[in-house]
């Protein structure tokens, strides 16, 4: 009995440690996409709450919550409440099957090892457009509803994209766990110096995986759910006090969780080269820097890139990112099946860089005559 | 009863009553949204009942497809035709809900007899024969062998579908 | 290890791929894929090269079934069973559907008029055809499942197809309906899974001989499978769908739904229930008798009262589907059962496709009609019919009389041998029944051979417009009556080609 009692404090010290370790994480995000950003901009960014700002976040949190929750007279009282809800929860729940490090001694660094692994991280992102849904349903009030049916057309979309990106991980891995696609990365480096990881051998389904994650996520240059210049705030627009809070968390949320799963499944998680001393905080360090990275990514991208048009983004879903990935997916059956004398991951790597060519050549500006042909009356999709 | 068995007895009490106040809600209740939504918690039950009988990968399916997906583009289309208030339904015939209501009762008193009558004295099948090497892995493993014919098959049905949507969606001239 | 190894590691042992003996219907998706692609790229391809790619695709699964007709194996580890069935199915099924190509091929538009039907109604035939196929040659309940969903999809769609009103209407109500009867289907497969432990319909069939399981559970499956099948076939009390589905959609569809789904749905009625679930017939034998009086009785009861040609075929096809039912129930224990009922089916489809065929040619003449209500089919179109368009009305009497099952024609021999075998099989109240309903149809078919003969045309002649050229759908007029009358004349080749039929591999 007291194996079980055990068992279940080691649990909850590692879901209060994920989840505190989350929020932080969210806090620092938050300081600092304004401060890149602002750095960007040459501005300066909040810096006068705590070093450099780094509480500013913390502020602004305790300021949301003290503010009167307005609710529309037109708003769904039970769904409107409820929306930001549905959106944090599957956040949380995602982060779940992630393995953070490789082990504190004989307790592994994750919270379960799902044998369906990824596809859990997959079906909890798919319920996320449920809260931006109802929040815009449950509003009563028009630019919302615009906002979710954008947001359902649109992730929807993208979440395909998104489940075939894993697939070549799957394939190549032979399994769903994520536990084990980090070990499948693991091993000596080729030409001792490349890490094995799936960047290397998947790298199409690894941009298609990032620029999914983005639109998943509804981050700039794919925010059109709340595209301010449009829809005043989208889907959120009626929102305020703890419940806007709520929103905002949950989008910081994704892009942590989006972060880690891209750190898992391609860049080879907790894996890195640790040194003798401490040997259970290293593989977190590294962790902590690729999904930092990533985070980055988003961070710069939004700095950058202006929004998309709405139908462009439909067709870039559709027309490029899913057959990229479906194409790829077919390329790795084929190496994985053929017997070839060159190594497998060489040839995997070559023709994924070929293809990632081919992939970033349709995101040059288009040509004249495209551009024309967009134009014309009636040849586009409004 | 070892305590995992407890445990699986302990969600599926919370979780069967769930699954049938849903489904019935559902079906009662007037406002297209919620009864969308009340059937998306229903498959949530589901998803949980595949967990408690070990069908990891068809629960996370489950989620991903029914709920993640199909279920979005119903509230897709009724947001977009803008259907969120009571929809009543004209009786057309006299007599026709207490009849329908009638048929439906005397359908579930035969299933439920003939599978109360069926399965409890049916032997079990050994569930660690069927997921022998991983949930996922007996999945595959079974599409790719015995079911390798019907798999195949519902690719053409989906490319059917597909034609199908793209007619029937396609602006008329 | 290589960690890109770790897949190859523990290669699977992959079924034996028996390409030959799924070769017919690999004929038919190819030719349906290359349609589709030619729809896609080649957009102003005329409809009579995609009707012609469609009839090549036909002709050459029609080779492949020629040269498999001597294969009687199970393939795909008991999905598919390749028996007398399955190749009398195939070889019917392939002729319906080149005459439903060619009724499509000539639409319903008039010289100079757009075609209201979109092209890809060819690609979706021949998927339809393929999913028709595969169903009657399915041997795992899983596969029966699937192929019947390719062939409804395909068929909801094809019934959608245009923007009448009523074809709208008729394909939302097929699909409601077809859905609803697909769950009980689903339902009865899931069961009878639960009970045998197995789709496969050969281990079922061991499953069911054993006298000593308990069969409740079993029961319950086979009873919702009935339903399935019941609704799929249209029999009473499922019928509900049939009429306002064969009025509304276009005629060619319509034509094509009445004869091949029949085909298709009573192939895998026999296969199931006489062949799988041979062993309990003393328990669905009653069930399907009952479902064969009240089909025979009430379509025949309720097409006397029917003033739309359409709608009085759809009832007919109704009857028609009991005397088939009468077959099925006596095919469990007489195996002529089973080749009277295939036998009856390829004498039906040609004739039930003939009398559709003159509705298109009819609808042409008058004055384009009304986008609402649907095609001119009505009772009125028709008077006069024999002065006006003599060769038109030669062949409609020649379906008619081929319905009513009136010698030499081939409708009377379909009958004959179907109640031959139900009074072999101890069901000669059945058959009485089935005779008396036959008495009742040979009204209402006869009326329209008084409208068309005897009654004088109604309004002004020169009112009328006429028909166009119309090539395809001569030559399938045509081709329909030489087989009815010819099956009429000389039964004997085709039954015998039936009688090899009579053994179901599961």
């Amino acid at each position: 009995m007291t194996g079980t009692v055990w068992d279940i404090f080691i649990l909850l010290v590692k879901v209060v440690g994920v989840f505190a370790a989350l929020m932080v994480t969210v806090l620092l995000t938050i300081w600092l996409e304004r401060r890149i950003v602002a750095f960007m901009q040459t501005r300066v960014g909040p810096n006068r709450v705590g070093p450099f700002g780094v509480l500013q976040t913390l502020a602004d949190g305790i300021k949301l919550f003290f503010k009167e929750d307005v609710r529309p007279s037109n708003a769904d009282k039970l769904l409107y409440g409820v929306a930001p809800v549905i959106m944090m929860i599957p956040a949380f729940l995602a982060f779940s099957v992630i393995p953070f490090g490789f082990a504190f001694g004989s307790e592994r660094a994750q919270l379960a090892d799902l044998n369906v692994g990824l596809l859990f991280v997959l079906a909890m992102g798919s319920l996320q457009v449920y809260g931006i849904v109802l929040a815009g349903w449950a509003s009563g009030s028009n630019y919302p509803l615009l906002g979710a049916v954008r947001s359902s057309a649109q992730m929807i979309s993208y979440e395909i994209a998104q489940g075939l990106s894993l697939v070549g991980v799957f394939m190549t891995a032979g399994t769903l766990s994520a536990a084990g696609i980090v070990a499948a990365q693991q091993g000596d480096p080729l030409l001792g110096f490349i890490p094995r990881w799936y960047v290397i051998f998947q790298f199409p389904l690894f941009l298609v995986f990032l620029l999914s994650g983005i639109a998943e996520t509804n981050r700039a240059p794919f925010d059109l759910p709340e595209a301010e210049s449009e829809l005043v705030g989208g889907y959120h627009t009626e929102y305020s006090g703890v419940k806007f809070a709520l929103f905002f968390l949950a989008e910081y949320l994704n892009i942590v969780t989006v972060s880690a799963v891209a750190t898992t499944a391609f860049l080879g998680g907790p894996d890195g080269p640790a040194p003798d001393f401490l040997p259970w905080l290293w593989p977190i360090l590294w962790f902590a820097a690729k999904v930092f990275f990533f985070i980055f990514i988003f961070i710069w991208l939004r700095a950058t890139l202006p929004r998309l048009r709405f139908d462009r983004l439909m067709d870039f879903g559709w027309k490029v990112l899913i057959p990229v990935a479906l194409a790829w997916v077919a390329v790795t059956a084929v190496v994985l099946v053929v017997d070839v004398n060159l190594p497998r991951p060489v040839l995997l790597g070559a023709i994924g860089v070929l293809l990632a060519l081919l992939l970033l050549s349709f995101l040059l500006p288009s040509s004249d005559k495209e551009k024309a042909d967009r134009t014309a009356p009636g040849g586009s999709t409004p | 009863m070892t305590s995992s068995e407890q445990a699986e007895l302990i969600v599926f009490i919370i979780l069967a009553p769930l699954a049938v106040v849903t489904a019935l809600g559902m079906v009662l209740t007037r406002n297209a949204v919620y009864s969308a939504l009340l059937l998306v918690v229903n498959f949530f039950c589901l998803a949980g009942f595949y967990v408690l009988l070990e069908a990891q990968f068809v629960a996370a399916v489950q989620v991903i497809v029914y709920a993640g997906a199909i279920m979005v583009l119903f509230l897709f289309v009724l947001m977009l035709l803008g259907i969120g208030n009571e929809v009543v339904v004209k009786e057309q015939m006299r007599g026709q809900r207490p009849a329908a209501v009638l048929l439906a009762l005397g359908l579930l008193v035969a299933i439920v007899g003939a599978l109360a009558a069926g399965v409890f004295d049916a032997e079990p099948a050994s569930l660690a024969a069927a997921n022998e090497g991983g949930n996922v892995e007996a999945i595959g493993r079974i599409l790719f062998t015995r079911y390798t014919f019907a798999f195949e098959t519902a690719g053409i049905l989906l490319v059917v579908a597909a034609v199908g949507a793209l007619v029937l969606g396609k602006r008329q001239p | 290890m290589h960690p890109l190894a770790q897949a190859t590691t523990q290669p699977l042992p992959l079924p034996e791929v028996d390409w030959r003996a799924i070769a017919p219907e690999l004929a038919l998706a190819v030719a349906g894929v290359v349609l589709l692609l030619v729809v896609a790229f080649w957009p102003r391809a005329g409809r009579g090269v995609l009707a012609g790619l469609t009839l090549a695709g036909l002709a050459a699964a029609a080779a492949l079934t020629v040269w498999n007709w001597d294969l009687e194996r199970v393939a795909f580890e008991g999905a598919v069973s390749l028996d007398g069935i399955t190749r009398y199915a195939r070889a019917v099924l392939l002729a319906v559907g080149a005459l439903a190509t060619l009724m499509v091929a000539q639409g319903d538009s008039r010289e100079g008029e757009p075609d209201d039907s979109p092209p890809e109604v060819f690609p979706l035939l021949l998927f339809a055809l393929l999913g028709m196929v595969l169903l009657a040659a399915a041997s795992d309940l899983l596969v029966v499942f699937i192929a019947l969903e390719i062939l409804s999809l395909s068929l909801y769609v094809m019934a959608g197809e245009t923007r009448r009103l009523a074809a709208q209407e008729a394909a939302m109500k097929y699909f409601l309906l077809g859905a609803f009867s697909s769950a009980f289907l689903l339902y009865g497969i899931a069961l009878c899974y639960g009970a045998t432990g197995s789709t496969n319909l050969l281990e079922i069939a061991d499953a069911t001989g054993d006298p000593t399981a308990d069969g409740t559970l079993l029961l319950a499956g086979v009873g919702l499978l009935a339903v399935g099948f019941l609704f799929k076939v249209s029999a009473v009390p499922f019928h509900m769908w049939t009429p306002d589905v064969y009025q509304g959609t276009p005629t060619p569809v319509a034509a094509f739904m009445a004869a091949a789904t029949k085909v298709a749905g009573f192939a895998v009625f026999l296969r199931v229930f006489a062949g799988a679930l041979g062993g309990l017939v003393v328990s669905w034998r009653p069930v399907i008798a009952g479902a064969a009086v009240l089909t025979m009785l009430v379509g025949a009861a309720l097409a006397v009262v029917q003033t739309d040609l359409k709608r009085m075929l759809a009832y007919s096809s109704i009857s028609h589907a009991g005397y088939l039912l009468v077959g099925v129930a006596a095919a469990a224990t007489v195996p002529a059962g089973v080749s009277a009922s295939m036998f009856y089916l390829l004498t039906y489809a040609f004739m039930v496709m003939g009398a559709f065929m003159v509705v298109q040619y009819v609808s042409r003449l008058g004055p384009p009609d009304d986008d609402a209500i649907g095609e001119r089919s009505s009772l009125e179109d028709y008077r006069g019919l024999a002065r006006r368009h003599p060769w038109a009305a030669g062949l409609l009497a020649v379906f008619m009389l081929a319905l009513t099952g009136i010698p030499p024609l081939s409708g009377f021999w379909a009958k004959y041998y179907v109640f031959l075998a139900g009074i072999e099989a101890g069901l000669t109240w059945l058959v009485v029944v089935a005779v008396i309903s036959s008495v009742i149809s040979a009204f209402f078919y006869l009326r329209v051979l008084v409208v068309a003969y005897l009654q004088e045309p109604v309004g002004d002649p020169g009112a009328e417009t006429a028909p166009g050229r119309t090539p395809a759908l001569g030559v399938a007029l045509g081709l329909a009556g030489l087989l009815t009358v010819a099956i009429g004349l000389a039964p004997e080749a085709l039954i015998a080609a039936a009688r090899s039929a009579e053994r179901i591999l599961g």
